[in-house]
């Protein structure tokens, strides 16, 4: 199990409804062989329903599916060369970890010695062996969780899929198998699709991420774009917190535009907007705050909260509300302080509606 | 596409075997005796479908093998869409032709004479379908199931179409051909022609409509006395129910387990032997009876044959079933709600009237319904009691075995009885669905109960144990009753009954069973033994399908599996022997049509039980094994049924004790050769017999009991290992925890 078969993901014009609800209405997605892609959003969104119609466990009502170039629409899900980790991990608490593993391996015509032997490799992979005859309720959490794996992977398939695979498992513990699960994907080279609604989780294993709202893929790039350069408000917002506000667009020219926020002059490298009035994102942490009477917009303090390592402040100004969090928690002001903004070249970007 | 061609490739090959190697049609002595195969191809009787028609001159079967063909032939077809619709297109017009031509040839040629007109006269006539023809029928089927998958109809999933088709297949044939045979039936001629005179002068018998008992001249028509008995029933066993389970759950009374060992008696109580206890209490000769004569002179009278005694025999029967029913309501009634209301100043009193009660409404008038059917259903009781007042259950009885032959009349009253069931349980299902207020819900509700008024709990107190005492009296008259020499003439005690029933003798060094009982009771067990599996595995995978799949008419498949509940046994029965007494299925007066009444009529506390264990299977587990390669029969085998273990022994369990009590519809369905034991017993009734019935009703109930208990414990275990497991994963997840934290 050391090179896996890699295949690429179509889904065509894909719509799903139930029932009189339409949960996707039309999506049209790529997904590069080898690669990681995350499926992010607010729960309802889609990104699950996307998922088990990759697996099989839904059928779309129309559109098509390819996975490494051939339309598996109509195939149900145990003839996919796919398989999938369960949010629940769904181990059979009636067999132990060993035969967990084996069980796809069986179904799929192996012997029954073929299989324990593949299902043992299975187990090292993931670190667990000799635990093979344990029962799923003998394990921990993070046992379980590699066994779903390793029971996935033993099958290498050309896609894996992973439904919220960290999200019954507590919160140091996490970040460790998510670390896992990307050294496993890179070292075997598999595509895999991820589905989570967390998006720290989805900017440390992504070498894409797909941030999907109502059934509709809102953007999809890599991490660091979709930080960076958020197409909506909505984006801008979701990955990570950006305060929303109007600006104006007074020049612009081929890579940069100088924008007017409440008065205050900005230079901002993008090749996104146009002249005229625009909608801006602006991280927390991108507002610089300086003592009153500084070439800043002009702002007054109204809410304080002092978290240890940072100070988040409310600050009102002509311009609108800034959400700021400022690292210089020694000059802790108190609210009713008036004070200048300033804005850091990286963390601002234009954004539609 | 493999494995469509796979599957299609057993399915022809199945094909092939129905049309070359088996009986066409029935087979004389039973399939199952394989005694056919020694003269297989030398008997006319025995060809198979393709001797059938070259040489038999059954040439009308042709379009089957036509159909056949048809569909084998979309084995070469590659394209998956066109190859879907051509087996649906065979499936279909096969079925439909097999049902035509079985329908409308018979023994002698066509069924109705007005087609000997219109198609000319037919050289010779069929028997009825046998292993060949039944087994085309099934691949028809299936030629529909795998056309719908491969066109993606349940997610391209063979086993669950397939499943879903051949139950709606079985259903179609053991509930709805019945019932229709029956309404067609009743408007027949002995010929075949359609002649409703019977059906109008039956309807319209005053002996069943009379409303005479109103005006005060006579009796009322036997659909009224039902009608008024089935009311009376309910409401007593509902309210017996209520007191029964409001002492069991809202006092300190100390005989609590006792009380739930009330809830086991009806499933192991043949339907008639609380009857039979009655008359050996207050019948013309009975103990009570007779001690009032001896005490205050009063006149023995036969004041209990009729419906006072079938109402309290009925009262007897169906109070633990409504104590089962509204235990779960009382209990569901969440004590928050009671608190909120003892908070806002009312007394318990108002508590229970205002609060409690309201909430239990929907509970309380399901329990009644339940007892209504139940009671109009019942036939045991009625029978043995009934006398000369009869009830529509037994009305129909008569009209087919007794002195005036009356199918029609039979069917009549089978019809009305059926429209008054089905009325109850449409309500049932329709008006109190969605009215459940006591619902448990997954949440916690750590409240207490209220109490019961004071007033109140005298009084369900004063109810309560009387009755139960007088439940113990009636259940210890069946075990003493058949130790007693001639009840009320001889009280001298003795083993004779038993020893006539279930002796014993060695004849020439071998073991004879030389009681009368015996021959009864082994059948009982052979089919019971055989129907018991059957109808757990029907259950089971109809509520696997019917909690794990989503289709178009999935309701409307419930319930018409559910309504089969709801038809009487008598009715059932009548049924039964309308439509397989003659072609295109013939089963009359063998094993297999007990065994299929029996499946089909315990086959909805399968389902019940099957849906309540399978919602608390985490469907994730389903799908993790679809997309680890399984199908969904791999899945079914290998993950839910291990982990549905204790449903199905409660399944097999329920079903085999069902077997062996239930009387309504055995009575039409039995034969000299299989004769079943409840039927038997009906039979020493109405000779006289008491002794010998009562003997053998207790070691019925005896058998059961051990039955019962046997399983229990096996089931307990099982429960309690899983139950450790469940609590384990808890304990590690906590363990867990702790661990991670301090790693």
């Amino acid at each position: 199990m050391t090179i896996l078969k890699t295949g690429s993901v179509v889904f065509e014009n894909i719509r799903k409804d139930f029932g009189s609800f339409t949960a996707i209405p039309d999506l049209s997605l790529t997904i590069e062989p080898g690669t990681l892609v995350t499926l992010l959003g607010p729960s309802g969104c889609g990104k699950t329903t996307t998922l088990r119609m990759l697996a099989g466990l839904e059928h779309p009502t129309s559109g098509r599916i390819l996975i490494g170039g051939k339309d598996v629409t109509m195939l149900p899900a145990h003839e996919r060369d796919v398989s999938m980790v369960f949010q629940s991990y769904a181990l059979f608490p009636h067999m132990n970890a060993l035969d967990n593993i084996a069980y796809g391996l069986e179904s799929s015509g192996l012997s029954k010695k073929e299989a324990r032997d593949q299902a043992e490799d299975g187990l090292v992979q993931v670190g667990l062996e000799g635990m093979g005859h344990r029962l799923p309720a003998e394990l921990s959490g993070g046992q379980q969780q590699r066994v779903a794996v390793a029971r996935a992977l033993v099958l290498k398939p050309q896609v894996l899929l992973l439904d919220e695979p960290l999200s019954n498992l507590d919160a140091r513990l996490r970040r460790k198998v998510r670390t896992d699960i990307r050294e496993l994907q890179q070292r075997l080279g598999f595509t895999a699709v991820y589905v989570t609604h967390d998006q720290d989780e989805a900017l440390a294993v992504s070498d894409r991420i797909v941030v999907m709202k109502d059934g509709r893929i809102a953007q999809a790039d890599t991490p660091q774009c979709l930080y960076d350069e958020p197409v909506s408000a909505f984006i801008a917002d979701f990955m990570g917190e950006a305060n929303i506000i109007t600006c104006e667009v007074l020049e612009r020219d081929d890579n940069q535009v100088i924008i007017d926020i409440g008065g205050l002059h900005h230079k901002l490298h993008t090749k996104r907007g146009k002249v005229g009035q625009a909608k801006l994102a602006v991280r927390p942490g991108s507002v610089t705050l300086e003592p009153e009477g500084s070439s800043g917009l002009g702002g007054e303090i109204m809410t304080t909260a002092y978290l240890g390592d940072h100070v988040e402040y409310e600050v009102k100004t002509p311009a609108g509300n800034f959400f700021v969090i400022d690292h210089a928690v020694e000059r802790f002001l108190s609210p009713k302080t008036a004070v200048s903004l300033g804005f850091r070249n990286r963390g601002l970007a234009l954004v539609d509606g | 596409m493999q494995s469509g061609n796979k599957r299609l490739d057993y399915l022809l090959i199945l094909g092939l075997v129905s049309f070359l190697f088996l009986p066409w049609y029935r087979v004389e002595g039973g399939f199952f005796a394989f005694q056919w195969l020694s003269s297989f191809l030398s008997s006319s009787d025995l060809a198979p479908g393709i001797l059938q028609m070259i040489a038999e001159g059954r040439s009308w079967l042709i379009p089957a093998l036509l159909f056949f063909l048809l569909g084998a032939s979309a084995r070469v077809v590659a394209d998956a869409d066109k190859r879907g619709k051509l087996l649906v297109i065979a499936g279909a017009l096969g079925i439909l032709f097999m049902t035509m031509q079985g329908l409308a040839i018979s023994f002698t040629g066509w069924a109705w004479t007005f087609m000997d007109s219109s198609f000319g006269m037919l050289p010779t006539g069929q028997p009825a379908m046998g292993a060949g023809a039944i087994l085309l029928s099934l691949i028809f089927v299936l030629f529909i199931a795998f056309g719908f998958a491969e066109r993606g109809v349940m997610k391209g999933d063979a086993f669950v179409v397939g499943s879903i088709s051949v139950l709606i297949f079985l259903v179609t044939i053991f509930i709805f051909y019945p019932i229709g045979s029956m309404f067609v039936g009743s408007v027949q001629d002995f010929d075949g022609s359609f002649k409703p005179d019977g059906f109008i002068e039956n309807m319209q018998d005053p002996a069943i409509w009379s409303l005479n008992c109103v005006v005060g001249a006579g009796r009322c028509g036997v659909a009224w006395r039902t009608l008024f008995l089935a009311v009376l029933s309910g409401l007593g066993s509902t309210l017996l129910g209520l007191a029964f389970a409001l002492v069991a759950t809202r006092t300190n009374f100390p005989f609590k387990k006792g009380l739930r060992l009330l809830t086991v008696l009806p499933i192991i109580t043949p339907p008639f032997v609380i009857g039979l206890a009655l008359t050996l209490l207050f019948g013309r000769s009975g103990v009570v009876t007779e001690a009032l004569d001896f005490l205050f002179g009063i006149e023995p009278s036969r004041w209990l044959y009729g419906l006072t005694g079938i109402w309290i025999a009925q009262v007897l029967s169906f109070t633990p079933i409504s104590f089962l029913v509204l235990i779960g309501v009382v209990e569901g009634v969440s004590p928050s709600m009671e608190e909120a209301s003892q908070t806002l100043r009312a007394d318990r009193w108002r508590t229970f009237w205002k609060v409690s009660l309201p909430l239990m409404k929907p509970g309380l008038a399901n329990a009644f319904l339940i007892g209504f059917i139940e009671s109009m259903a019942d036939f045991g009781n009625p029978l043995v009691l009934g006398g000369s007042h009869g009830v529509l259950s037994t009305e129909i009885f008569f009209a087919v075995v007794g002195s005036q032959i009356d199918p029609s009349r039979a069917a009549v009253l089978a019809i009305i009885l059926l429209s008054f069931t089905l009325t109850a349980f449409l309500a049932q299902r329709l008006w109190l669905s969605g009215k459940n207020f006591a619902t448990v819900t997954g949440k916690g509700d750590s409240g207490v109960h209220a109490g019961l008024p004071r007033s109140l709990s005298i009084s369900v107190y004063g109810i309560v144990i009387p009755w139960m005492g007088f439940t113990i009296v009636v259940y210890g008259m069946i075990v003493f009753g058949g130790f007693v020499k001639t009840w009320g003439l001889d009280n001298s005690l003795t083993l004779e009954h038993y020893a006539r029933a279930f002796s014993i003798g060695f004849e020439d060094g071998a073991l004879v069973w030389t009681g009368v009982a015996w021959n009864s009771f082994w059948t009982t067990m052979e089919i019971a033994l055989i129907s018991a599996p059957l109808t757990a595995a029907v259950g089971l995978l109809t509520a696997y399908i019917i909690v794990r799949q989503t289709f178009a008419g999935k309701n409307a498949f419930e319930f018409a599996l559910m309504m089969s509940f709801a038809i009487p046994g008598t009715v059932i029965g009548i049924s039964y022997i309308m439509a397989f007494n003659l072609p295109p299925i013939e089963m009359t007066g063998s094993a297999l049509i007990l065994v299929a009444c029996f499946v089909f009529r315990n086959m909805p506390v399968g389902v019940r039980g099957g849906i309540a264990a399978m919602s608390q299977i985490d469907k994730s587990l389903d799908e993790a094994s679809l997309t680890l390669k399984a199908n969904s029969a791999r899945t079914l085998r290998k993950v839910i049924l291990p982990l549905l273990r204790p449903a199905i022994t409660a399944a097999l369990v329920y079903s085999f004790v069902r077997a062996i009590t239930s009387i309504s519809a055995v009575i039409f369905l039995v034969s000299a050769e299989y004769n079943m034991a409840t039927s038997y017993i009906v039979g020493l009734v109405e000779n006289g017999e008491y002794g010998i019935a009562i003997a053998y009703s207790s070691m019925l109930i005896f058998v059961m009991i051990t039955v019962i208990a046997v399983f229990q414990l096996l089931v307990g275990e099982r429960r309690l290992r899983r139950e450790n497991r469940v609590s384990g994963l808890v304990k590690t997840r906590k363990f867990r925890f702790s661990q991670e934290k301090t790693a």
